[in-house]
């Protein structure tokens, strides 16, 4: 849920804020020497609330205004200072009251040639507390297992992305920097195959999970295997991802806009667990992730193959010199691994009600944390480390402002990296 | 004609910009870091955020100038420390990791909301509320001046005054990097990177001297962050992951563990950018790629060329490549 707010926040930042303002209806124009002071008040159930008298207050000028039938509220100003902005609770329709009533006389501060936003959330019931930053102080057990939930969820989607780059990791000593772009990827082909063709949604995600692996074969291919050939230094190939992250990251954006876009553009209906409230779509893709992580943990535990490939892992020069292709098993971890980020960007997509072009870029370092926490070139590291690092992320949300998730999981990478840099089931020889 | 002349003015205008200047102290800072010491560190941009947070909120407390200078500095100093002390001993691409983490988190706590009273969230922090003493300590009168086709404001917020003290510190640091390379404690620096155990050997202590060029250059990369945040704002999202990448495409353009490299690196990269995203905007039809796409497209550009020129050319234009060698 946060992740989604997050994502917004991050689309929003990315169109500035002019287009926001441009879809203003109130006759409230920014120049230089007017400044705006606007929300939009809506209802608890989601509809405009109109009519309701907010007023701004700077010294002895007071600025009212009314909300119109969008909901929609502007204060136009002449002069930059902090103004007290109040909500006359009065006007309120029956039946809605002020939500953090606390909050009503609120400082908003603003400079002539700009905007500044604020909003007032109603409830249904009198002296409601609505905490948005979702910081710890109103910690229940109930939020407790619907973050956890969240968090395996979000852990499980991971662990897809997760697992593929630990294995690329482990083979080639690589952390490919584009990892974060073929999830990217996967989900906009998704939206691609689904609303621009119309096909399905399993068609569609099939189809994206199988382009999604043929790039990662053909990256092999065209890119790594001749660098390979050429000698270059793992420090050169990581710099070579970061310029593959660049150029995918605004070819994306070439391509689909700044804008998030949807891939299964109904409502998603919700399903109530025992308190824990999650939709229908995230259910199932949990579900397909388990099916296809216990897959992918059969192939390489059963297989011929597999085993090759854990060979490959734990010591290429011993793995050729007993026989084994070591190309063709490393081209093998390509396909797979650019297949399994796909298909998490397929899901975090219907999860995350949406995919842009910094998809995959914000949750990279996730990744990163994921594959490294539970030990580079293990599968089954990579899925424990992908739930921690899920579970902690979401778990944040309990005890510090939603802005930090990211950020508690980052900061346990660099904390790993300093006391075991081999991870929970890495061994110590691979750190150098 | 007229076309290649404007088109050479644009050009021109872009090169001297308060913000080349800026990207070019940074590609100094990370060359003493990557180019000499063979650090990898692509956390750069913080130093540069935190150096325009340090000098930014310095000022709108009310301390002097020069104070907020040494805040802005004492940032990054305390940074480098953080990020050192433990990381340094770790290998080359887990160091690449820890320094990007690190960034991310100076990122996301600065623009976080329960710190908004200080660092603005992420709206960050308008020029107008810090710029002021900068400005007022400009001894040029206040009127525009024209050179060649270069007018602006002597003292105007992008004026010639901060394009003056941003290229002198470029030539500064230039100069500081030009005495380093040849003092002893350069030649330690660069024999680290070329074999850290064969230094040890000799009795230095590495992991002091890496310590060292961290912080040298991460403090470059403070000044560089003042100076970037100057003309317009301090935006944390502005100074994050991608700000990082094209400061290392400057650098590995110009020529790594070169003394001119960055500058010249910082220049063509802004240029280059700007010529391949003016020719695609006036020569390819709308229909085929709009105006913003141009814009992208010259971005996509820069991916390509970061990865074409690391494997083709990982020295640059003007380094040496017996003189560049990678950690791992």
């Amino acid at each position: 849920m946060m992740l989604l707010a997050l994502l917004a926040s991050a689309t929003s930042l990315a169109f500035g804020p002019s287009a926001a303002h441009a879809a203003t209806t109130t006759p409230c124009v920014v120049d230089t020497t007017t400044g705006c002071i606007q929300g939009t008040l809506l209802r608890s159930d989601g509809k405009p609330a109109a009519g309701v008298t907010i007023t701004a207050k700077l010294g002895g000028t007071s600025l009212p205004s009314k909300t119109d039938d969008t909901g929609r509220w502007a204060i136009p100003v002449k002069a930059a200072g902090t103004y007290t902005v109040t909500l006359n609770e009065k006007t309120l329709p029956s039946g809605q009251y002020l939500a953090n009533a606390k909050t009503n006389d609120r400082q908003v501060s603003i400079t002539l040639g700009a905007v500044a936003g604020t909003i007032f959330q109603l409830s249904t019931t009198k002296g409601a507390v609505i905490d948005n930053n979702n910081t710890g102080s109103d910690f229940s057990w109930q939020r407790l297992a619907q973050q956890s939930a969240s968090g395996i969820r979000l852990g499980l989607l991971l662990a897809l992305a997760a697992i593929g780059l630990s294995l690329v990791t482990g083979t080639t000593g690589l952390q490919s920097f584009a990892h974060g772009e073929q999830v990217t990827l996967g989900g906009l082909l998704a939206y691609t195959f689904a609303n621009t063709f119309g096909f399905n949604l399993i068609l569609a995600a099939t189809i994206s999970v199988v382009i999604s692996a043929a790039t990662g074969y053909f990256q092999d291919m065209l890119i790594w295997k001749p660098l390979r050939k050429r000698g270059l230094s793992l420090t050169q190939l990581m710099i070579v991802t970061i310029g593959l992250s660049i150029a995918l990251q605004y070819a994306f954006q070439y391509f689909y806009g700044a804008a998030t876009v949807r891939i299964d553009t109904n409502n998603p209906k919700t399903i109530d667990l025992g308190g824990v409230v999650l939709t229908v779509q995230s259910y199932v893709a949990m579900g397909i992730s388990v099916v296809v992580l216990i897959l992918a943990g059969l192939f390489l535990l059963k297989t011929r193959t597999g085993r090759a490939t854990r060979a490959v892992s734990d010591n290429p020069a011993l793995a050729a010199a007993s026989g084994i292709d070591v190309d063709r098993i490393i081209r093998l971890v390509w396909t797979i691994a650019a297949g399994l980020a796909g298909l998490s960007g397929v899901m975090l997509g219907l999860v995350l009600n949406g995919v842009n072009w910094q998809t995959g870029l914000q949750i990279l370092l996730l990744i990163f944390a994921a594959v490294t926490l539970g030990g580079i070139g293990t599968a089954f590291g990579a899925l424990i480390g992908s739930l921690i690092v899920g579970v902690i992320v979401e778990l944040t949300n309990l005890v510090l402002p939603g802005d930090f998730k990211y950020a508690t999981a980052l900061f346990i990478l660099i904390v790993i990296l300093m006391f075991r840099p081999q991870g929970i089931f890495g061994r110590r020889e691979r750190i150098g | 004609m007229d076309y290649i002349v404007t088109l050479f003015q644009s050009l021109t205008v872009q090169a001297i910009a308060p913000t080349t200047a800026a990207f070019a102290i940074a590609a100094i800072g990370l060359n003493i870091h990557f180019g000499f010491a063979g650090l990898l560190n692509i956390g750069q941009a913080a130093f540069l955020l935190l150096g325009g947070y340090g000098f930014a909120i310095s000022i709108e407390r009310g301390l002097p100038l020069g104070i907020a200078v040494l805040v802005a500095l004492l940032c990054a100093l305390i940074f480098a420390f953080v990020l050192g002390l433990p990381t340094l001993k770790l290998r080359g691409d887990y160091l690449a990791i820890v320094t990007i983490s690190a960034a991310e988190i100076i990122r996301m706590v600065g623009r976080s909301s329960i710190l908004t009273s200080l660092t603005g969230g992420s709206n960050g922090i308008t020029g107008q509320s810090f710029n002021g003493p900068f400005f007022a300590l400009s001894p040029l009168p206040d009127h525009a001046t024209t050179i060649l086709w270069f007018t602006y404001d002597n003292n105007g917020v992008n004026g010639w005054w901060i394009r003056i003290v941003g290229w002198a510190l470029v030539g500064v640091f230039t100069l500081l990097v030009f005495a380093l390379s040849r003092s002893p404690w350069g030649r330690v620096l660069k024999g680290i990177r070329e074999d850290e155990d064969a230094v040890r050997s000799l009795g230095k202590n590495v992991y002091s001297y890496k310590l060292q060029a961290l912080i040298l250059g991460g403090l470059i990369g403070a000044i560089a962050g003042i100076i970037y945040v100057l003309p317009s704002s301090v935006q944390p999202d502005g100074l994050g992951r991608s700000t990082t990448f094209f400061i290392y495409t400057a650098l590995l353009l110009g020529g790594a563990a070169s003394v001119f490299g960055p500058v010249l690196g910082a220049v063509l990269f802004f240029v280059m950018r700007l010529l391949v995203q003016t020719l695609a905007q006036d020569f390819i039809p709308t229909s085929i790629m709009n105006g913003q796409q141009a814009t992208q497209f010259s971005y996509v550009l820069v991916g390509v060329a970061l990865m074409c020129l690391i494997i083709f050319r990982p020295q640059g234009i003007l380094g040496n490549k017996r003189e560049l060698s990678f950690s791992v």
